[in-house]
């Protein structure tokens, strides 16, 4: 679990990576050579971003005939957030949310 | 219908989960275990090609006025422990329903030290709507946060026994 999670922030803290998972936010299912054209990099070098984002499992590849489709798996990321914001902080949360609302309104 | 921007034609989620594929078959295929995590409500499956699949509402949610039936679908391909292929369409909104079919595949791995891999695809075509709700940008509208919060949930009730759906206990 722990380990899971080590890689979860470690795959996340690199803004390339972070990138990479916004364009497939943004349309999911494409090809190395997609995702290669959107970046200032080379091939190997999204492939070597793409394999740690794998391993952290905040990307699910599949094949479609030749092609290999990488998805956006947000699972990993939805098991941290209900681990730790359980519905006892979420309600304090909210609570804090409202004030600044509240807050910016009157400003 | 201009859905050529939105490009959630496919969707898929992966997690893994300590327990055997046929625990985690049960899970998804049992109304005793599918009322506890993401929307609740039993399923129900009459576990052949062609069978009736429907999934029914939570209490919750006939408290908020819907009909008994969320979800009335039909089985594709079945081979438990393993694989389940069916029509996930879901009749509890409007909106979703004129949409019309939509294809699940559900995929249970060889456990490893334990843990099993299970990977959803959720074939969207055609169901942009619904490909918001499954996505969980809807979730802050109160509409459930999706697949990856379902399968939160699965994993959950499956390694803990409790259920993030239980009320937090009182104080």
């Amino acid at each position: 679990m722990a380990d899971d999670d080590d890689r979860v922030f470690r795959a996340m803290a690199d803004p390339t990576r972070r990138f990479l998972l916004d364009l497939l936010f943004e349309r999911d299912g494409r090809t190395l050579t997609e995702l290669e054209s959107e970046l200032e990099m080379t091939r190997f070098g999204v492939m070597k971003h793409l394999r740690l984002l794998e391993e952290a499992g905040l990307v699910v590849t599949r094949r479609s005939g030749r092609e290999k489709l990488h998805y956006l798996n947000p699972v990993p990321i939805r098991l941290i957030h209900d681990r730790w914001i359980d519905k006892y902080t979420e309600h304090h949360v909210s609570a804090l949310v409202d004030l600044k609302k509240q807050l910016e309104e009157r400003a | 219908m201009t859905t050529i921007e939105t490009n959630l034609t496919t969707q898929v989620y992966r997690v893994y989960i300590k327990a055997s594929p046929q625990a985690i078959w049960d899970a998804i295929t049992q109304a005793e275990w599918t009322d506890r995590y993401g929307y609740g409500g039993g399923a129900e499956y009459d576990m052949k090609p062609g069978g009736a699949f429907r999934h029914l509402s939570s209490a919750g949610m006939r408290a908020m006025g819907a009909g008994e039936l969320a979800v009335d679908g039909e089985v594709i391909e079945c081979d438990p422990p393993r694989k389940l292929v069916q029509t996930w369409p879901m009749v509890m909104a409007p909106e979703i329903a004129a949409e019309g079919f939509t294809r699940l595949t559900y995929e249970i791995g060889e456990p490893k030290d334990g843990v099993t891999k299970l990977t959803v695809i959720h074939d969207l075509e055609g169901a942009p709507e619904l490909a918001l709700l499954v996505s969980g940008s809807m979730e802050e509208t109160g509409a459930g946060g999706g697949w990856a919060w379902v399968l939160s949930g699965l994993k959950t009730v499956l390694e803990t026994g409790s259920s993030l759906n239980d009320p937090p206990a009182p104080g």
